[in-house]
Order: C-alpha cells, then sequence, then structure tokens
C-alpha cells in the first residue's frame, strides 16, 4: 500500500519531474484579477502601528492607514497624503499641515488634526512604551514627555489649529522631516476605537482585531488568521478610492524562502518576500522576468570590539578591511546579488552618497604592511580573533570566507563561533566579542539612520568607538538646513569612521525577490516600499 | 480501572509543576529576552516600562509566584511577541489545526502501515513480505523535509493536483498528511508484522485454526488483537507527537498549527508562550499515555487486574 504513492514518487523523480524546476505556472483558479497575493516573511507581530517594530508590519499596515504623506510609487518622494499642501516656516521648524476635508476613517469619521494630535500623545505616552516612539523624538518636548519628565502634553509641539490645520513643532531643523512622516509611527489611528476595546496606552489593546479594526487608508481589514493569511479589502470610504484599482491584497506570512519560492511557482502568490540565495542563478537563466533584485536601504557590516587588544589598534582594523575582497565574495557567496562596498552608507540615501577620501577597496599589500606596522609582521604574535555571527547558512558562508582571505592575506588565525539569534545579540549588545556580523536598514531615507548610530555611547554603537570630532560633525549636520552643507558634513563625518574603522562594511542589500510580471506598479525602490494604491494586475491574465 | 484512571491523573499534577517550573527557570536563564532585537530599544526609559508592564522588573522569584498563581485559574498571560493576542487564545485557535492534520496523518499511518504489515506478516521472507518492507525502510529513513519538497515537486508543481502549500480546502490535507503520516505507517508496518509473526505462532491461534475458524477470521479477529500490542505501545507517544504537531510539515505545508507557535516562541523568548505551549503539550502527552494504558488493559487481559 506504501508503494503506491512512493513508486509514483521515485518514477517521476526518475523522469526527471524535479528539475522542471521554474517553468511553471498555472493559473491558479483562486487567483482573481484584482486580488494580489503577497508572501510576507513573518506573521507580523500586531497591527497595532504604535506598538509593532518590523517590516512585515510595515506592509500590512500601509494598507490600512494613510500617514499626514504619502509616498511616490517611484522615487519615494513624499507626496500628499491625508495632508493634501503643507509649509515649513523660514527657521525650518514650524510645520504647517492642511488635511483634506474629505479624508474619512472606515467609520465614515472625518480625519481630523485632533486624531493626529491624539494618535502622537498616545505614541509618547510612557506607559505605551512604544519602541519606536524616538521616532518623534524630533518634535519639541517629544523626547521628554516620553521620558516622563513632562506631564503637560500641550507643551509638545503638536497642536490643531483648527479641524483641518496641524501645526508641528520641531526640537530643531530636521531635513528629513518629511520622509519619517511615512514611517508606520506617525500614523494616527482612531482613539474612540481603541478606547472601546480596552486602555488607550496597553499594548495590549485588542483593539488591531478583524471587526475591530478601524483605519482611514485605501484598505480594510477583512481578515486575519495567525500564521495563515491577513486579507485587505479595498476601502469604501477612502478619499482616493478611484485610483484604487487592487479589491483585495492577501498577506501570506511564509517564513521559509523555499516554501514560499514553491508557492511562487505554483501561482500562489504574486510577489515573494525573498528568494533563496541557491535559487538566483537558476532564476537569472530561466526565468529571469520574476527576478527582482533592487537596492535596498541597508548594509552588511563587521563590528570590531574597539576596547581590546589587538583590534584597539587601528592599523589592525585597517589592515583587516583592507584584505576583504569584496568583489570576490559578492560574486562568489552571494550569487552576485548584493553590490559590495568600500563605505557605509548606502549609495543615494536621501540624495546623499559617500565620496570622501579613505574607501576601503581590497589591497592585501598595503594590508599586511599596516599588520606589520602595528607589530605582527606576516600575522606572528598575533591572537586567534574569535568572528561571531548569528546561526545562518549564509552568514555563516560569508565567515567562512572571509575567514580565508583573511588568513592568506594576513597570516592570521581566525575561529568562527556562531550562537542562536538572541543570544548573539546579547552577545553583541554586552561586547563580549571581538569581531561580529551585524546588519542595518535605515529606519527612514536620510544619512543620518546611518551615521548617528556611531555617536559616543550611541545605543547601537557596541563597539566602544568614541570620536570627539566625529560627534561634533553629526550634531552640526543635525542643525544643518542646507543639503548640501549637509552632506558634507556627513561626508567627513563618514570619513572619520572608514579611517578609524570601527566596522568593516561588507555589502549593500538588495531586495531579493520575485514578482509576476502580471502585477504592474510595482517599482523598485530603495525602502522595498510600493504603495499599494498604485499597484494593479494586468488584467486578461 | 476508575482508581487508576484517578491516580494517574493526580500524579499528573506534581510532574506537570515540575515541567512548569523547569521551564520557567531555564527559560529566563537563557540568554537574550523578548525585548532584545537586531535595532535595540534605544531608550532605557523605554525598555524600564515595557519590562514594568510584563513584570519583568519584578525579582524572578515574584514573577514565578505570580506565574504560578495565574495558572491555577487557567491565564496564560498575553503573548510577548503577538502582543493583541493571549496564550489561551493561540492555543485554543491553532491545536485545532495541528490536531486535524494529526488525525489525518494517523488514519494514513494506520491504514498503510496496518495493510503493509499484515500483508508481510502472511508469507513470511517471500515477496510479499521484502516488498512493504523495503518501503517502510525507506520510509522510515527519508525525513519529512525531504519527503514534503519531494512530494509538492511531483503533485503541486508538476502535476498540479494539489495547492504547495495552505491550509484551505480539503485537498490541502493530502500532502501534509501523506508526508507526517508515511513516517509513522513505515513504523506501524514493522510493528505490526513484529507483533502478527509472534502471535500466530502462539497456541491459540492454532486452536481457532482447529475449531475451523476460517484464515480471515483467524487473522483479523484473533491474530490481530494480540499482534497490535506493539502498534498500541507506540501509538501512545506517535498520537501525541502527531497531533501536537510538527514544526517541519506545519513550515512545508504552511500550516497554521501549534507546532509552528511552540517553535518559534522559544527562538522569540515569548516567555508567555513558551511556558504554555509546553505545559499544553505535556499535559496532552500525560493523557494519551494514559488512554494508551487503558486501551492496552482492554486489549490484553493478563494486564487486568494489575
Amino acid at each position: 500500500m506504501f508503494h503506491r504513492f512512493i513508486v509514483p514518487v521515485l518514477v517521476c523523480l526518475m523522469l526527471g519531474c524535479g528539475k522542471s524546476s521554474t517553468s511553471k505556472k498555472s493559473d491558479n483558479p483562486s487567483v482573481h484579477p484584482q486580488i494580489l497575493n503577497l508572501g510576507n516573511g513573518a506573521e507580523p507581530e500586531g497591527l497595532d502601528p504604535h506598538v509593532v517594530t518590523g517590516v512585515p508590519e510595515h506592509n500590512v499596515l500601509v494598507a490600512l492607514i494613510e500617514g499626514l504623506v504619502g509616498e511616490d510609487p517611484k522615487d519615494l518622494h513624499p507626496v500628499p497624503g491625508v495632508a493634501e499642501r503643507w509649509e515649513n516656516s523660514e527657521d525650518g521648524l514650524v510645520w504647517t499641515f492642511h488635511l483634506r476635508s474629505n479624508a474619512r476613517w472606515s467609520t465614515g469619521d472625518t480625519v481630523t488634526a485632533q486624531d493626529f494630535v491624539l494618535s502622537y500623545k498616545r505614541m509618547l505616552s510612557p506607559k505605551l512604551a512604544s519602541q519606536y516612539a524616538y521616532m518623534l523624538h524630533v518634535v519639541k518636548n517629544a523626547k521628554e514627555f516620553n521620558a516622563g519628565k513632562i506631564k503637560d502634553f500641550s507643551r509638545v509641539g503638536f497642536e490643531a489649529v483648527d479641524e483641518h490645520t496641524l501645526k508641528i513643532t520641531l526640537a530643531g531643523p530636521t531635513p528629513y522631516f518629511l520622509s519619517l512622516l511615512n514611517h508606520y509611527s506617525w500614523f494616527p489611528v482612531h482613539i474612540p476605537t481603541v478606547k472601546k476595546y480596552g486602555p488607550v496606552d496597553s499594548p495590549n489593546n485588542p483593539w488591531t482585531r478583524p471587526g475591530n479594526f478601524v483605519g482611514n487608508g485605501p484598505f480594510v481589514l477583512d481578515k486575519w488568521e495567525v500564521n495563515d493569511v491577513i486579507v485587505v479589502k479595498k476601502s469604501p470610504t477612502y478619499w482616493d478610492k478611484a485610483k484604487v484599482s487592487l479589491k483585495e491584497i492577501n498577506f501570506k506570512p511564509i517564513s521559509s524562502a523555499e516554501v514560499e519560492e514553491r508557492a511562487f511557482r505554483s501561482g500562489q502568490i504574486h510577489v515573494s518576500n525573498t528568494i533563496p540565495l541557491n535559487k538566483i542563478d537558476v532564476y537569472r537563466k530561466k526565468n529571469p522576468q520574476d527576478l527582482r533584485l533592487d537596492p535596498y536601504l541597508g548594509v552588511y557590516f563587521y563590528r570590531l570590539n574597539v576596547t581590546e587588544p589587538p583590534l584597539d589598534n587601528k592599523k589592525v582594523r585597517q589592515a583587516l578591511g583592507l584584505a576583504i575582497d569584496r568583489e570576490s565574495l559578492v560574486r562568489n557567496v552571494l550569487r552576485g546579488a548584493d553590490k559590495p562596498t568600500t563605505f557605509f552608507t548606502p549609495p543615494d540615501t536621501g540624495g546623499y552618497t559617500y565620496n570622501g577620501g579613505p574607501k576601503i577597496s581590497f589591497d592585501p599589500d598595503r594590508a599586511s604592511r599596516l599588520l606589520a606596522e602595528a607589530g605582527y609582521p606576516q600575522g606572528k604574535g598575533f591572537p586567534k580573533l574569535k568572528l561571531l555571527y548569528n546561526t545562518s547558512e549564509a552568514h555563516q558562508r560569508i565567515a567562512e570566507a572571509i575567514q580565508q582571505m583573511w588568513q592568506n592575506n594576513l597570516k592570521v588565525q581566525i575561529e568562527l563561533t556562531n550562537e542562536e539569534w538572541k543570544v548573539y545579540l546579547n552577545t553583541q549588545q554586552k561586547m563580549e566579542y571581538q569581531v561580529s556580523r551585524a546588519g542595518w536598514i535605515g529606519d527612514y531615507n536620510d544619512p543620518n539612520t546611518f551615521l548617528d548610530m556611531w555617536l559616543t555611547g550611541g545605543g547601537n554603537n557596541y563597539t566602544g568607538f568614541a570620536n570627539e570630532k566625529f560627534d561634533q560633525l553629526i550634531a552640526s549636520a543635525s542643525q544643518e538646513s542646507d543639503s548640501q552643507k549637509r552632506f558634507s558634513l556627513f561626508g567627513k563625518a563618514e570619513e572619520i569612521l572608514l579611517d578609524e574603522m570601527p566596522i568593516i562594511p561588507i555589502y549593500h542589500y538588495t531586495s531579493k525577490y520575485l514578482a509576476s510580471p502580471k502585477v504592474k506598479g510595482w517599482h523598485p525602490t530603495i525602502l522595498n516600499h510600493h504603495p499599494y494604491k498604485h499597484v494593479s494586475i494586468k488584467p486578461g491574465d | 480501572m476508575w482508581k487508576l484512571i484517578f491516580f494517574r491523573l493526580l500524579k499528573a499534577i506534581p510532574v506537570l509543576l515540575v515541567i512548569a517550573t523547569i521551564t520557567f527557570f531555564m527559560l529566563r536563564l537563557t540568554p537574550g529576552g523578548p525585548f532584545d532585537r537586531e535595532k535595540p530599544i534605544k531608550d532605557p526609559e523605554i525598555k524600564k516600562q515595557l519590562e514594568a508592564h510584563y513584570g519583568l522588573d519584578k525579582p524572578l522569584s515574584a514573577q514565578y509566584l505570580e506565574f504560578l498563581g495565574k495558572l491555577m485559574v487557567g491565564d496564560l498571560g498575553p503573548s510577548f511577541k503577538h502582543s493583541n493576542r493571549t496564550v489561551n487564545e493561540v492555543i485554543v485557535k491553532a491545536f485545532p489545526v495541528s490536531a486535524e492534520l494529526g488525525l489525518w496523518s494517523l488514519l494514513v499511518a494506520l491504514g498503510l502501515g496496518l495493510t503493509a504489515g499484515m500483508i508481510a506478516s502472511i508469507r513470511p521472507n517471500s515477496f510479499l513480505d521484502y516488498t512493504p518492507m523495503t518501503l517502510a525502510m525507506v520510509g522510515i529513513c527519508v525525513p519529512t523535509f525531504v519527503m514534503g519538497p519531494i512530494l509538492i515537486l511531483v503533485f503541486s508543481l508538476k502535476l498540479e493536483w494539489f495547492n504547495a502549500s495552505g491550509w484551505d480546502q480539503w485537498a490541502d490535507r493530502v500532502l501534509p498528511a501523506l508526508t507526517l503520516g508515511g513516517v509513522y505507517a513505515a513504523y506501524v508496518a514493522r510493528l505490526t508484522r513484529g507483533g502478527m509473526l509472534e502471535v500466530m505462532s502462539q497456541d491459540y491461534i492454532r486452536t481457532a485454526r482447529a475449531k475451523g475458524a476460517s484464515e480471515a477470521r483467524v487473522l483479523l479477529k484473533h491474530g490481530l488483537r494480540g499482534g497490535l500490542m506493539p502498534v498500541v505501545a507506540f501509538l501512545g507517544p506517535a498520537v501525541a507527537g502527531l497531533i501536537s504537531g510538527s514544526f517541519v510539515v506545519e513550515t512545508i505545508f504552511q500550516i497554521p498549527g501549534l507546532g509552528r507557535h511552540f517553535v518559534e516562541a522559544a527562538f522569540n523568548r515569548d516567555y508567555t508562550m513558551v511556558m504554555g505551549t509546553v505545559l499544553f503539550f505535556a499535559a496532552l502527552i500525560i493523557l494519551l499515555n494514559l488512554l494508551v494504558d487503558i486501551i492496552q488493559v482492554w486489549l490484553n487481559p493478563r494486564l487486568r487486574g494489575t
């Protein structure tokens, strides 16, 4: 009996059924026109924009809620959202947003300036302990209110001038302010609804369940089955509903890249969240039209613990940085999918690209000279270095390649250690490592999100790097409103960072995923955002 | 019999308590917490507030007592990761899915396994024996994470009979049940064959034959009842394993079952969810083992009265 199914399997294997890897694409009857099926990585932690922290959450939330501004589908520049226009005062400190009068919640209520003020009060309330509250700290007194030092919210820089006018006063000029507003921490919530289902400042409030959820976005929440699917349907109350082509979006939390790839191949999803590394070449050859490799606002790098020998010596750090052949690493290990880099901030982050002096190119001769100058000629007397990464096949392969490069080019011994994700985070935060694999995704499209983390004692520094001049440059950049001058300050700061090298940049990320050519309006964007109101499915398919 | 059940249930209480205690403290001793992430909380104030909200700022002993207190009234608390759901809700929602998959798999395991085992035992060491037993060996050796993708490649991507993933329609049950049940079917087949061969050589089988019972009756009525003993003993832990959900099979087929929550909770350091799922599974296994003992007594008269 057993053989009834195993025999066909074996026969099929012999006939090579398994080799048909990417050719089939059935028209699944469950895939109706204008119903978009998306692979969404992990199951969202929740759908409360003031509580959640991740990317899968973002992908769903932007369908359900609209902020003051929206994003252009091609280059993500801020376009009118709930606010139809806005002004900035001459000193750059006061922003006035004029809300459109036809913006509606899914209950039919008008979206008012007061809704935004109350939402921000909730976001900043110490009791809610929102992990992204710092995104609002650019606003006057927001940080103090968030820390509980100020109790009176009217002293925070949010003011509803009238029903449709919102005034925001900043703590200092923030040239990237508008691009912050696209982050869900800045999204409004319908406070009466939140209050209806529990305390307004409780992270466990169930107001986000289907049936309870009230949003103001182009879609409304229809169904939410944990680990199965989140379904959103076109909203009848959205002010710009005429522009929305999709009738429905299904977000499928498929956490395994292999499982997701098979779902894509069988036509169950239109766009995947990622793609297994070893499938990239297969798609390049057989189905290049499905493969998407879009530059992404993230960087893969190694942290160096500069507080302990031998890495407290700048020359040793530079030697390590110069001894990595990033081109070869990306080509051979990463199948050419990511961009090898010689600097830290991804190119064209909010218009900024590093073009300063010392870039960290591959220079094994100089590397071994530097190591000799540091007192370790030919690696002699150099203690064995520990390289830490979180357990994952991809990180391991990269670490092995770099281990070999360092051993060959510098004659130093490297020991690889891997730790389970949370253990690794803990080790890194306590700085009980020597070299540690790391990655950073920008919170918003501005170089500040990549550079301010290296401030002395910065919350995400974890290298022991402290440089007064660097700190000053970042501080002056945050007060500068002229973007060219600002970028040149960032450039000088990044130059110091690359010269001191508490970190070794390795490559800049690309978003690697699969997308059916049927899906229109899905443009490559640096944050991998795809405003759904501009997305449609080609009719006829 | 009732006494047996009563005492076994009574004994389960300290067992569960020990499991709860060990899990609780092991979990807290593991490095990394529920709110550690790549982008850690920038503000120490915020982290303090968050820990205060979930009671993590109290001494460990106080947390433990509070946990036990809530456990007594069946409140497992909110999930740390999925902040707007309680652990109770998640279990209530996900367990039936795992259980359904488990029951289908059990059907596959028993259907294929018993049949193959019986066929093999009729003519030992013949072609009829070797074929199913070889296949059973293959079934034992091929792990689910190989079998699942192979079945998908053939039946979903090539033949297009089934969906590659999901848990929406009746047909979505077929491939996962074959994958999960296949492994157990292989064990059941081997155990059935062994049990049957032993029983068929017993005196009471000869007696049955001598009294003129038909061969089918001898095999199914007299033989199977005794021959099933090893299978039943195996089924206790097997059923527990089947219905508690397989992380691998649930992941491969994108099934929203409890097995995934169980494993992911540990990775997320979702303290409440880990405690909830561990205790739930522990209780389930205790119950199923008790059930197996009862069935064994019913099947084997020699065990009665002990």
